[in-house]
């Protein structure tokens, strides 16, 4: 399952990075997502995918997944999740500003040079 | 926290109150309050006077990081006090002397005590920190308070150019200094001077001992301006009079001083130590004093004179160290350069407080400090013209000012290397007496310039700025303490010898105190017909003729053209790596941010690649892993097909919907991998985002309009494809190999008695990585404020146009 | 613009919404133990709110629930560094958390955290912030 998802993990880099490579803003913010999809995929499969119980202190039971790679996960996501939001923002009023999302476009508005 | 380390954060903590004080209370000059601090500590201190003589130590500690072996321990032993006493003695001076040199009405008096109090309280923690990295601390902070005090008129282009040179200058060695206090770590185990001192003795032949010692130095070099880092002094004369009285005089370039008389013990058993120490000082004595003839600045001639003198204590604790090798002497006479070295220190710092004082007199009552314009003041201002004829001669060593006893020590110590049989000292070291008595020619006729050129010869009051006339009684009484003190201790130095010097010393040579030597510190005046009083005899006649012909040898300084001078060197380096810089950026920095992505993208694969192939990273251990669900082959199946739709997708709704496609089936597989915490947060913040993007992009009309489909490009494959192939790799090499067992078993462990938790991913986040969450929130509500702002403040711009 | 048909979603929402809100006050607080806890509790009753703001206009949502959201996240981010730095005062390290059992009325033996406090403070934040995002492009339109 680890090797499976490894290569799930690189494709989801490959077509991030793809993406953020291109000349459109809103795809490089989707490929802005779907690497922080694939880190956290990473952070989880580091630690091994051996099922064991779901990380919540239960009668009888010893054996838990990793809980530690969750809690980083965790909070990388709700930053990611903040990030996007941000850019979002910034590609939205850059794009009010300037009139277009093509980055090889952008070259400021008249007044700041 | 003990009343000690009250005492030492005491500038700080009230430096919080002096802006409401100057907003507050306008009529009364801010100063006034300021005056109370250095007063109160300088008090406080006098109280450890009758310890320290007694040969006791005081050592409070707090604990800060005490897992990283920093702790704040205050120690007050002779040589701390001395200089915690100087600090707040001639502050409290100078701050009573800026209430009447700084108008009320026209400076920005909060700036101006803010910084100085900041400057204040760093001061005393360098002096009185046992713990490295807590005097490297405060080290730093008085560089730091210094460039602002420097700056303080930073309307002015000097002022700005003078306190970036001192920034650079300054910061540059503090941060050698902490290599060598890092390097002293490793060797000694301990950020503790005193811990170090007492295993000094192994050092030696470590083989970090070197470049510790080199390291150390260049942070006191640079600090006490020693040639060739001198040059930072005299452009920070920018900053205003009783700053430069203060710290260009007294305090800070002494902190140098310090950190080379309490790294001694550690230290000066070496070889090394003494030749750089002592030669190092020498020369900058010579140099300071030779350059000093021909400045026209009142500021910029004592500044040259602070540089020498500097110089001159730091040859004298250079030399000291020869007395650590002759500890089975009963009677050290090598002691005497310690001795003078520490006795010299506190007549520098009276005569020339005061002499920088006149000078900042001068500059306010006749609004010009360049003596070609000046002249015959002596009638208009005998008060001033006293101080400045008392300071001077005591700069130059004439009896019986404190100046002439330090002069006949130095002198003694210089000459006593001839009778040093160690370190090649009875060849090489023949010039350092030939060096002390040049420079001290040098010393006089610049002494001898500085009161005859302002106070005598012809008046010439139609070249001034301002009429002048005697300086109001406010300003005069610091210089004039300090003068007193200059006679005082001229005549009694004794006063001096068992309650400041000896304890002082004591802490400098604490070796010789333990192989059971005493510090003898006897100064008087006479000491018979010695090679010391013919030298001060060749010296003052030597100097008059020299100064009668200073017209006809002047221009010797012309000789050297800008470009080679060391100012040159800095100016020239500082602008080409300027220009350099700046050149490097531009052939890089395209301004597209495709090429930005591009750089990070291959830097990234290039050091991982090549890290996994350089160690042998790479493993893959197929024993331990999961079982393969067909229910997981579809769903990642589902979300590979989602990633890559995106690529090929025409409209924006596609790609968004497709992201979310991703997103939940993230969801499903935290599902799978028993996180249920992770799968709840992801479907939440999945569903909020996909809203956002669409509010953002679907629902702007132009856009949606303007669709197309990407364009292959080879280059951005081939990229993409290597980061993916690398991060394929590392996945698989991560969960293959594990070097040391997982932290995770403590907090699965633990969930339950440390935290009285259940749920370990949400304990973890609130206690056990608490730090974590706390930040991230922090990320999440700039991130918010920044959306706000972009939103709701645009146009502002636009609207100043 | 044209005004869509939108009766079932406005009284669906009504319920839907405040079911949600409990739901995640449940997820804050039982995520000591269970699954949940503020992130999730945050984002949830944001994701409420958000259903409201879908269903009414903004101004609506406004009367209804007069927050000020930033003034939310600040309050947040000073619960939790507040209760964070409140471990210095017992001389043990920033974030060192406490926990006691109690008896309390109707709840019987219950034991009390300051990470709860600590929790609170993240729940703000996250309401904040999701809500400041997205009525600031809302009312951008």
């Amino acid at each position: 399952m680890e090797i499976l998802m490894s290569i799930v993990i690189g494709i989801l880099f490959t077509c991030a990075v793809y993406l953020m490579l291109s000349k459109s803003l809103l795809r490089i913010i989707i490929g802005t997502g779907l690497l922080s999809h694939g880190a956290h995929l990473l952070l989880l499969t580091m630690s091994g995918l051996k099922t064991g119980a779901a990380p919540v202190l239960t009668e009888g039971i010893t054996n838990y997944t990793d809980p530690l790679p969750q809690a980083l996960v965790l909070t990388a996501i709700v930053i990611s999740f903040g990030v996007t939001a941000f850019f979002l923002v910034l590609a939205y009023r850059a794009y009010q500003e300037l009139g277009t999302d093509n980055m090889e476009k952008m070259r400021g508005t008249e007044s700041h040079d | 926290m003990s009343l000690l380390h009250l005492a030492i954060v005491l500038p700080f903590l009230s430096a919080v109150f002096i802006p409401f004080l100057f907003k507050g209370l306008r009529n009364i000059h801010t100063g006034w309050f300021v005056l109370l601090v250095p007063l109160a500590l300088f008090i406080y201190f006098i109280q450890y006077m009758p310890l320290t003589r007694d040969g006791q130590t005081v050592t409070r500690t707090l604990e800060w990081i005490p897992s990283l072996g920093i702790n704040f321990i205050a120690h007050v032993d002779g040589l701390g006090l001395l200089f915690a006493m100087l600090i707040t003695g001639i502050g409290a001076l100078v701050v009573l002397y800026s209430i009447y040199y700084l108008a009320k009405e026209k400076e920005a008096l909060h700036n101006f005590y803010v910084y100085l109090l900041m400057f204040m309280g760093a001061m005393l923690g360098v002096v009185l920190s046992d713990n490295l990295i807590v005097l490297y601390m405060f080290w730093e902070f008085t560089s730091i308070s210094s460039f602002l005090l420097i700056g303080y008129w930073y309307d002015r282009e000097r002022s700005r150019y003078g306190a970036q040179k001192s920034m650079l200058i300054t910061v540059f060695g503090g941060l050698s200094m902490l290599g060598g206090i890092v390097l002293l770590y490793i060797m000694g185990g301990t950020f503790s001077i005193q811990e170090l001192i007492g295993m000094s003795s192994g050092f030696m032949t470590d083989p970090l001992f070197v470049p510790a010692l080199l390291l150390i130095l260049l942070g006191a070099f640079t600090k006490s301006a020693q040639f060739p880092f001198h040059i930072w002094l005299p452009d920070a004369m920018e900053a205003p009079t009783p700053v430069s009285a203060y710290l260009h005089s007294a305090t800070m370039v002494k902190a140098g001083i310090y950190l080379v008389a309490r790294m001694s013990p550690v230290f000066a058993e070496s070889e090394l130590w003494l030749w750089l120490v002592a030669g190092f000082g020498i020369f900058t004595l010579f140099w300071g004093s030779f350059n000093a003839v021909k400045q026209t600045d009142l500021k910029a001639i004592l500044a040259f004179s602070t540089i020498s003198q500097l110089g001159l204590i730091m040859s004298l604790l250079g030399l000291g160290a020869a007395a650590l090798h002759f500890d089975q002497l009963d009677d050290n006479v090598y002691m005497i350069a310690t001795i003078a070295a520490v006795f010299h220190l506190i007549n520098h710092a009276t005569f020339k407080g005061s002499l920088f004082m006149m000078a900042g007199i001068v500059d306010h009552e006749t609004g010009t400090r360049d003596i070609r314009k000046l002249g015959g003041l002596v009638n208009l201002m005998p008060i001033t013209f006293t101080i400045a004829i008392i300071g001077c001669f005591s700069m130059a060593g004439l009896p019986p000012f404190n100046g002439f006893l330090s002069k006949e020590m130095f002198l003694t110590g210089m000459i006593s290397v001839f009778e040093l049989d160690i370190f090649n000292l009875s060849t090489w070291g023949v010039l350092f007496p030939v060096l002390a008595w040049i420079a001290s020619v040098f010393t006089f006729v610049y002494s001898i310039k500085l009161v005859f050129k302002t106070f005598l010869g012809k008046p010439q009051f139609e070249k001034l700025p301002k009429k002048p006339h005697e300086a109001p009684v406010g300003m005069l009484i610091s210089p004039l303490i300090l003068v007193a003190l200059v006679i005082v201790f001229g005549f009694f130095p004794n006063l001096l010898s068992n309650s400041m010097i000896k304890p002082a010393v004591e802490s400098i040579l604490p070796s010789l105190v333990d192989a059971g030597q005493t510090v003898k510190v006897d100064i008087y005046f006479w000491h018979g017909f010695t090679p010391e009083l013919f030298m001060t005899i060749g010296i003052i006649l030597t100097g008059i003729v020299l100064y009668s012909t200073l017209a006809k040898w002047e221009s010797i300084y012309n000789r050297i053209p800008h470009r080679f001078t060391l100012n040159g060197l800095y100016d020239g380096g500082l602008s080409r790596s300027e220009t350099g810089g700046y050149r490097l950026t531009n052939g890089v920095m395209t301004g597209f941010m495709r090429t930005y992505l591009v750089y990070i993208f291959s830097f990234f694969t290039a050091i991982l690649l090549s890290t996994l192939l350089i160690t042998d990273g790479f493993s893959i251990d197929t024993s331990n892993l999961a079982e393969i669900r067909s229910y997981e082959v579809i769903l990642g199946l589902v979300l590979v097909s989602a990633a890559v739709t995106i690529l090929f997708a025409k409209s924006r709704l596609t790609s968004i919907i497709s992201l979310g496609a991703v997103g939940y089936s993230v969801a499903l597989f935290f599902v799978l991998f028993r996180a249920p915490d992770l799968a709840l947060t992801q479907l939440v913040i999945e569903t909020v985002s996909v809203a956002l993007f669409l509010l953002c992009f679907y629902h702007l009309p132009e856009i949606s309009r303007k669709e197309e489909r990407m364009k292959f490009r080879l280059g951005n494959a081939v990229l993409s494809i290597t980061v993916g192939l690398t991060m394929t790799l590392i996945a698989i090499s991560s969960f293959s190999s594990r070097s040391f067992e997982s932290i995770s078993q403590y907090h699965i462990d633990n969930v339950y008695e440390l935290a009285a938790g259940g749920n370990m991913v949400n304990v973890i986040l609130v206690d056990f990585r608490g730090f974590d969450t706390l930040f991230e929130i922090c990320v999440l509500g700039i991130a918010s404020f920044g959306i706000y702002a972009m939103v709701r403040f645009r146009g502002v711009g636009r609207e100043n146009e | 613009m044209k005004k869509p048909n939108d009766l079932i979603l406005k009284t669906v929402t009504k319920v839907i919404s405040f079911i949600i809100i409990l739901f995640s006050l449940h997820l804050f607080f039982a995520g000591h133990y269970e699954p949940g806890g503020g992130f999730i509790g945050g984002l949830m009753t944001a994701a409420a709110l958000v259903l409201l703001l879908l269903a009414y206009d903004m101004k609506t949502v406004n009367t209804i629930l007069p927050f000020n959201y930033k003034i939310m996240t600040a309050l947040g981010l000073l619960i939790a560094v507040l209760t964070s730095a409140g471990a210095l005062l017992f001389n043990v390290p920033f974030l060192t958390h406490a926990y006691d059992y109690f008896e309390l009325p109707l709840l019987g033996e219950t034991s009390l955290h300051t990470a709860v406090l600590f929790d609170i403070g993240v729940y703000l934040v996250v309401i904040g912030i999701t809500m400041t995002i997205i009525q600031t492009i809302g009312e951008s339109e």
